[in-house]
């Protein structure tokens, strides 16, 4: 009963009584939630334009975030630590299509998302024997401090702000990239069907290099906003799984999904730790994104933009 | 020259029937059980502890996943999870009721697992493939979690460990750390054996049947009469029950005591599915082979560059491991997607024309 109280009742009092406390939660949500975006885009890409469900993703922006902090801890400048681990990141998208991709089309999915954990462990691995494995911090000038709104009842990071409009900028070129080049059109026929793409005249390599390097450079956004936040470690490849719940809630297919889902997911998070997490003991926060997903599978399977399931015997 | 079924007639339904119909496999698996049985009498305590036990543990949980995504196609990162359930109901079941048998014990805690499982299953009837698969991490944070989070399960002890009490059967020690590995092994082993022989059996009768038809098109399998419903939540249920039961083995026979920690995706969920993968899906004996395989690739990594000399920092040693072990299975999958399972198979259909080319 008393449990039942702290679950059902109380939270909802403490939102009624302090809104603005509640409102400051959302917004720091809506902030982390941006990021989550971040790492689910890069699995959207691949999975639509190679089937692919990409594990390694959480591992490429660890690798290209632990590339650009190692550039620069020689002495590189930022500019061209930042074009030099593009070009790592395309180098890497020629290295897979090379050595993996090429020789798995028209495996099972199953076997794609095998290979993609055995990548995840090359990647960990290398990123780690080249610029070693202890905490880096990254200084990329995105200016820290926090400021009022709503007359000092509320208060917000610059940083996080930043992040947010970064994160969209991304997304909008992405959704313009996918919707109207011939490139992007070209990569949405290949998620359909490698073999048809491949009859009607699509390269298939050059197509998977493509958003390969996407993939990466969206990984390397990702690295840099979270390493920026909390400084390049290993459990920045971690952040893979937080980005899972958020894929399967807006949908494995859907760029705007995924950005729905990750806001949906990281607001949802914060707001169960704040209010609900004292029913439950604390430390909610690692499975309740994925409670909130399967709750919303349970009634749409294919995700909230998912395109519908349409199955034939 | 020697494996050929020619001239081995059958002349009944369950001569005709048998697991294996082929004289040569028979006496190939009995040699094997035997050998097994008889491996406490020349390995090591280094071996047994660390090696065999730790296979015979993760090839009853990859044959329970094995049933569950091979057999009825239900995709399933959850492993460690069920793992988990079943050996914190193990730990609380010895513990807490004076004068349990522990056979009996694990056998109630795969069943606690398995109900887990049917929980955790049903969101199986609405969605599948990967979507399926992360519904499971679901359990697998979750579960994890509470038994992290309430005392209750690990008995209030302030390390937060689970530790395995010291058990008799048939007036030997076989839990806990004070048991011989001896003992212990051959505890694993008759799980194991009893395990495959099950699921042998399971997968080639009506259930079996039905779950294979699920696994190719669930439609189709439901329109010839097949209920989903019972069919997929069955499926949870039997795999959940050889993962409790794994689960608990780890902690009684193997580990002797642990935390969550032991059963999260990496250590767990993860090893297994790769066990199953390269192993093939589908296949029992692919199971086995596959953990052999992933248990042993590690142990050779590690063990092998002080072996020919060469020294390298500990830290180095990891990610050079990781990487080759990454690389080991994307080669794997690239020469052999469906595993081991096929790869016997073609040595089996050479191996009856041998030593003539066709």
């Amino acid at each position: 009963m008393e449990f039942l109280t702290a679950v059902f009742v109380t939270p909802f009092i403490e939102i009624y009584e302090s809104p603005f406390y509640f409102l400051e939660l959302v917004l720091v949500g809506l902030s982390t939630g941006v990021l989550y975006s971040l790492v689910a885009l890069g699995f959207v890409l691949i999975f639509k334009a190679s089937g692919m469900f990409n594990f390694a993703q959480g591992a490429m922006v660890l690798f290209a975030a632990l590339t650009l902090v190692g550039l620069m801890e020689h002495g590189v400048p930022l500019w061209a630590a930042l074009l030099l681990s593009i070009a790592v990141m395309v180098v890497l998208a020629f290295v897979v299509e090379r050595c993996m991709l090429r020789y798995l089309v028209n495996q099972e999915g199953l076997i794609l998302f095998m290979a993609t954990i055995g990548l995840n462990f090359i990647l960990e691995g290398t990123g780690q024997l080249m610029w070693g494995s202890d905490v880096k911090r990254l200084e990329v000038g995105i200016p820290d401090r926090p400021f009022d709104i709503l007359g000092g009842k509320v208060l917000l990071n610059t940083f996080d702000v930043t992040a947010a409009l970064i994160g969209a900028l991304l997304v909008i070129s992405l959704a313009v990239f996918f919707q109207k080049t011939p490139m992007g059109r070209a990569l949405r026929a290949v998620a359909d069907d490698h073999q048809a793409a491949l009859s009607v005249g699509i390269p298939l390599k050059t197509i998977w290099i493509a958003v390969w390097t996407i993939a990466g450079i969206v990984a390397l956004v990702a690295g840099i906003v979270w390493g920026a936040k909390s400084g390049v470690q290993f459990s920045l490849s971690l952040i893979a799984l937080k980005a899972l719940p958020v894929l399967i809630l807006g949908g494995f297919t859907s760029v705007p999904g995924a950005i729905v889902g990750g806001l949906i997911i990281g607001v949802g998070e914060k707001v169960a730790e704040g209010f609900w997490g004292p029913a439950f003991g604390g430390a909610i926060e690692n499975w309740f994104a994925y409670m909130l997903a399967l709750a919303f599978l349970v009634f749409r399977p294919q995700g909230l933009f998912g395109e519908k399931i349409i199955e034939r015997v | 020259m020697f494996y050929r079924e020619a001239g081995q007639f059958k002349t009944t339904y369950q001569g005709d029937q048998a697991v294996f119909p082929i004289l040569q496999d028979k006496i190939a698996v009995f040699a094997v059980i035997i050998l097994a049985y008889s491996v406490p009498l020349f390995a090591n305590e280094y071996w047994l502890q660390a090696i065999f036990i730790q296979f015979l543990v993760f090839a009853l949980m990859a044959i329970g996943l094995n049933l569950l995504m091979g057999y009825a196609g239900q995709v399933s990162l959850g492993t460690g999870a069920f793992a988990a359930v079943g050996a914190y109901a193990c730990y609380k079941l010895t513990t807490n009721i004076e004068g349990m048998n522990v056979i009996v014990a694990i056998l109630l805690s795969g069943g606690c697992a398995a109900a887990v499982g049917i929980v955790f299953g049903l969101p199986s009837l609405r969605i599948k493939g990967f979507y399926l698969a992360v519904a499971t991490l679901a359990a697998q944070f979750f579960i994890l979690w509470l038994f992290n989070k309430v005392g209750w399960f690990y008995n209030d002890n302030p390390s937060g460990t689970i530790t395995a009490p010291p058990r008799e059967v048939f007036g030997v020690l076989v839990t806990g750390p004070s048991a011989s590995p001896e003992a212990r092994y051959i505890v694993c082993l008759t799980a194991l054996i009893i395990g495959a022989w099950v699921a042998t059996n399971l997968v080639r009768g009506r259930i079996g049947r039905s779950w294979m038809a699920i696994r190719d098109m669930d439609i189709a399998a439901e329109i010839i009469g097949i209920r989903p419903l019972q069919t997929k939540l069955l499926a949870f249920a039997i795999s959940s029950f050889y993962c409790g039961v794994a689960g608990a083995l780890m902690i009684f026979c193997w580990l002797g005591s642990a935390e969550t920690e032991a059963f999260d995706l990496a250590n767990v969920s993860f090893r297994v599915l790769f066990m199953i993968i390269i192993g093939g899906l589908g296949s029992i004996g692919g199971s086995i082979l596959g953990a052999a395989f992933i248990i042993l690739v590690p142990i050779f990594l590690t063990n092998f560059p002080p072996m020919v000399g060469i020294e390298i920092s500990t830290a180095l040693q990891k990610h050079f491991e990781e990487i080759i072990f990454g690389v080991m299975i994307v080669a794997f999958l690239i020469i052999e997607p469906e595993g081991f399972a096929r790869l016997w198979q073609i040595l089996r259909e050479k191996l009856r024309k041998w030593p003539f080319p066709y």
